[in-house]
This record gives structure tokens, C-alpha cells and sequence, in this order.
């Protein structure tokens, strides 16, 4: 079960890295949105500081939304997915193993971009610590909400949008906490760590709810 | 080891696609599915992978662990070929492998008995249609499992490819395996049929 698995997740992350925009596309994206950022704002640095987290965090969120569509539909175009639902596996741990493949290949480049992305808007050195581990505990959760919006995307051919919409008031909370902490970390009117905790919790969450939630309508959908 | 169907009724979309269906077969023999476009055939392999619920019936393998789905003693070949244009032969193959449990022939072997080797690293992208019907075959031997519910399994295959195809075929009910074949093409082995007509009635 455990080589079913990491074979999952293995295909998947190299299909990712092989196919130029599975991964470099949230990136590029993200890149994208935080660089012309200033330009609009203006050189004003402490406003940029300020509101530095909240775009860094906005940017992260919209990047990791692209491609969540492509997770199972992908696999259910060229026939796959019956591969997937006749392994001796079941399908919850495989949606598990597939969300987990798609956050080392767009959740994690988004952590390891960020801190870089954070001296463009003149965060303190303090900040840019902590929007490194707010995403590093915070994106796995919006990759994981993302596997339930995923599996309705099998259903909806060319749903990329429709599953967008769906998904993003669910990362409302992840993106109120995650800001929080940042902020907190560079004394801000909330300590650092309580809404980092909230962040840490609401993963753990999804690592349940997702592939369970996500398991269960590829299973009504495909009836 | 036993294909038993009771009964089976089976309803796609709002419309009744056969009824009824009764049939039974046992280890070493095929059975061939033939009908018109739209009969039926497919939905009726999807039943019987368990990837479909029947509308009335029952389907049961004697001889398969109880309390197992029946689809974990089945191959499941669709009109898709479940591979990855991204990913090389060899990775597709080894991938199936893995994800099914293995216990068969290695990917190499696989790749050479239905005449893919020497393609092992290219790009299943790059493949014609056969080429990757054949790769699709190559699944049913590097994972055994008694039961091969198989659409349209030669589609696209030159008669050396549907040749291969038999003799893999051949060998598997030889083995006590049951072979259940949707088709229009007649796939050289011998084999009860069993028709479902446009109007339903099998």
C-alpha cells in the first residue's frame, strides 16, 4: 500500500516538473503580482511594509488556486482515474498522496519565492522569516481545500474558474490568520504564535477533510 | 473462480440500456460482449469493475476474497489508455506496477512481450494509437489478476498486435483466468458471446 502510494506521488510530482506549467506557473504568477505591486503603490516603503504581508499572502493564495482544477481531471481525460479506483488502495489515501504531490510542486516553490519577494516590498528581516513559515504551515491547507474543489472539477469540464470561486471562501480563515502572525511577528497588535497555531490546526484539518470530502464526490460523481 | 451476473439491469442518463442480464462464467473461458454503438457493452464492463452501480442485480467473482470489492481482482482496460503522454513507457508501466500491486512480469519483460521494448524510455506521447494500446496491455502482466474486463481491447493494433494480444490472452485463461471482452472485431479465441441488442433485451 505504502509503494502504491509513493508510486502516487512520484508520478504525479514528475509529471508536474516535466510539463513546463504544472509548476513554474504559480510562481511565475506570483512573481508576477507582488512585482508590479510597487509600481502601483508607488516608492512610499513604509506603506509597502505595511501592507507587505497581506499582498505577499493574497498572491500566494491566487497562485496556489491555478492548476488545483487539474488534479483529478487530468487523470480522469485520459482514463486513469478508473486505474486509480480499482487499486487496492483506498481512493482517500490516493486523493492524500495526489494533494500531497501538488503542494511540493506549487505549494512549496510559493514558501521558498516568498521571503525573496519580501525585499522587494521592504520587509523587515523579522517578517520575512516569519511569511516563510506562516505559508510553509499555511499553503498545505489551501492545496488540501483545493483537492475538494478538484474533485467537483471532474464533473465540470473546463471548470478551472467555477472551481476557483468555490474554493476561495473556504481559504478566507488560512488567509486571516496567516497575515495575523506575520504581522504579529513584527509586533503587531496580535501575538505571533496564536494565529500560527490556527494556521498549523486548520492544515491538520484538511488533511482529514480534503481527500475524504474529495474521495467521496469523485465517488458520487463518477456513478 | 466464477463470473456469476443476476439480473443485471442497467440505466444510463434516464434511458434502460439492457435488462435483466443474466450469465455465468467460469475460470478458463471468455466472454465476448457484441451489440451496436451505444448497446451497452462498456457500461456493462464498468458494472462489472464496480466503477458503475447496477440499477438492479447483482454481480459476484466466487472465489475472490470475500469482503474484497470485486475490483481489486480485476483489470480494467477502458477505450482510454490511462498513460501519461509526460511520462516515458517505462515510467507509465512501472507506475501501473506499483499502484496495482505487482506480483507479475517486470516492466521489461512486459514491454517486450507485446513488442514495445526498445521504446521503454521514449515519451508515451510520441506514440501512435497502437503503441499505446499495446503499453495499455502490457498492464494485464506485470500485476495478475483473475479477471480481465477488457473494452475494445485491439482497437488500433495491426495484426501482429492483435496476434500478441491473443496469445497474452490465450495464457491467461489457460492460467484459470476469465477474460470479458466488449468488441466488434472478432479477437481469435474461442469464446462464449453474448449480444445486447439496441432495443435492451440481451
Amino acid at each position: 500500500m505504502i509503494a502504491a502510494l509513493r508510486a502516487v506521488f512520484v508520478r504525479d510530482l514528475m509529471i508536474a516538473f516535466r510539463v513546463g506549467g504544472g509548476a513554474g506557473i504559480g510562481v511565475v504568477f506570483f512573481l508576477a503580482l507582488v512585482t508590479v505591486i510597487p509600481f502601483a503603490i508607488g516608492p512610499d516603503l513604509p506603506l509597502l511594509a505595511r501592507i507587505g504581508p497581506a499582498v505577499l499572502w493574497i498572491g500566494a493564495l491566487l497562485a496556489s488556486l491555478l492548476g488545483l482544477d487539474r488534479i483529478f481531471s487530468a487523470d480522469h481525460d485520459d482514463g486513469s482515474l478508473d486505474v486509480l479506483l480499482l487499486a487496492p488502495v483506498p481512493l482517500e489515501l490516493i486523493a492524500a498522496a495526489k494533494g500531497a504531490a501538488h503542494w511540493v510542486a506549487t505549494g512549496l516553490p510559493l514558501v521558498i519565492a516568498a521571503p525573496l519577494l519580501g525585499l522587494l516590498l521592504g520587509l523587515e528581516p523579522r517578517m520575512l522569516g516569519a511569511i516563510a513559515l506562516t505559508l510553509l504551515l499555511g499553503t498545505p491547507a489551501l492545496t488540501f481545500f483545493g483537492l475538494v474543489g478538484a474533485a467537483l472539477a471532474v464533473a465540470l469540464p473546463r471548470g478551472g474558474l467555477l472551481v476557483a470561486v468555490l474554493i476561495l471562501p473556504l481559504t478566507i480563515p488560512v488567509l486571516i490568520f496567516g497575515v495575523a502572525a506575520t504581522v504579529g511577528a513584527a509586533g503587531g497588535p496580535v501575538p505571533f504564535d496564536m494565529p500560527l497555531r490556527l494556521v498549523g490546526a486548520l492544515s491538520l484539518a484538511t488533511f482529514v477533510i480534503g481527500p475524504v470530502a474529495a474521495a467521496a464526490a469523485i465517488r458520487q460523481i463518477r456513478d | 473462480m466464477r463470473l456469476i451476473a443476476e439480473n443485471l439491469t442497467c440505466v444510463r442518463g434516464g434511458r434502460t440500456l439492457f435488462r435483466n442480464l443474466d450469465f455465468e462464467v467460469a475460470a478458463g473461458r471468455a466472454l465476448l460482449v457484441t451489440g451496436p454503438n451505444g448497446a451497452g457493452k462498456s457500461s456493462l464492463l464498468r458494472l462489472l469493475a464496480g466503477l458503475l452501480r447496477p440499477a438492479a442485480g447483482r454481480i459476484a467473482l466466487e472465489g475472490s476474497e470475500p469482503g474484497q470489492p470485486a475490483g481489486v481482482s480485476a483489470h480494467f482496460i477502458g477505450h482510454l489508455d490511462a498513460a501519461k503522454g509526460a511520462l516515458r513507457a517505462a515510467e507509465n508501466l512501472a507506475f501501473m506496477q506499483a499502484l496495482l500491486g505487482g506480483g507479475g512480469r517486470t516492466v521489461a519483460e512486459a514491454l517486450r512481450a507485446v513488442g514495445l521494448d526498445g521504446l521503454a524510455e521514449v515519451p508515451v506521447r510520441m506514440f501512435s494509437a497502437g503503441q499505446r494500446r499495446r503499453l495499455a496491455l502490457a498492464r494485464l502482466i506485470v500485476a495478475p489478476r483473475p479477471l480481465w474486463l477488457l473494452d475494445e481491447p485491439t482497437t488500433a493494433l495491426d495484426a501482429e498486435g492483435q496476434e500478441t494480444f491473443a496469445a497474452l490472452a490465450a495464457k491467461h485463461l489457460a492460467g484459470g483466468g476469465i477474460v470479458v471482452a466488449a468488441t466488434h472485431a472478432p479477437l481469435k479465441i474461442s469464446a462464449q458471446e453474448i449480444r445486447l441488442g439496441a432495443g435492451g433485451a440481451a
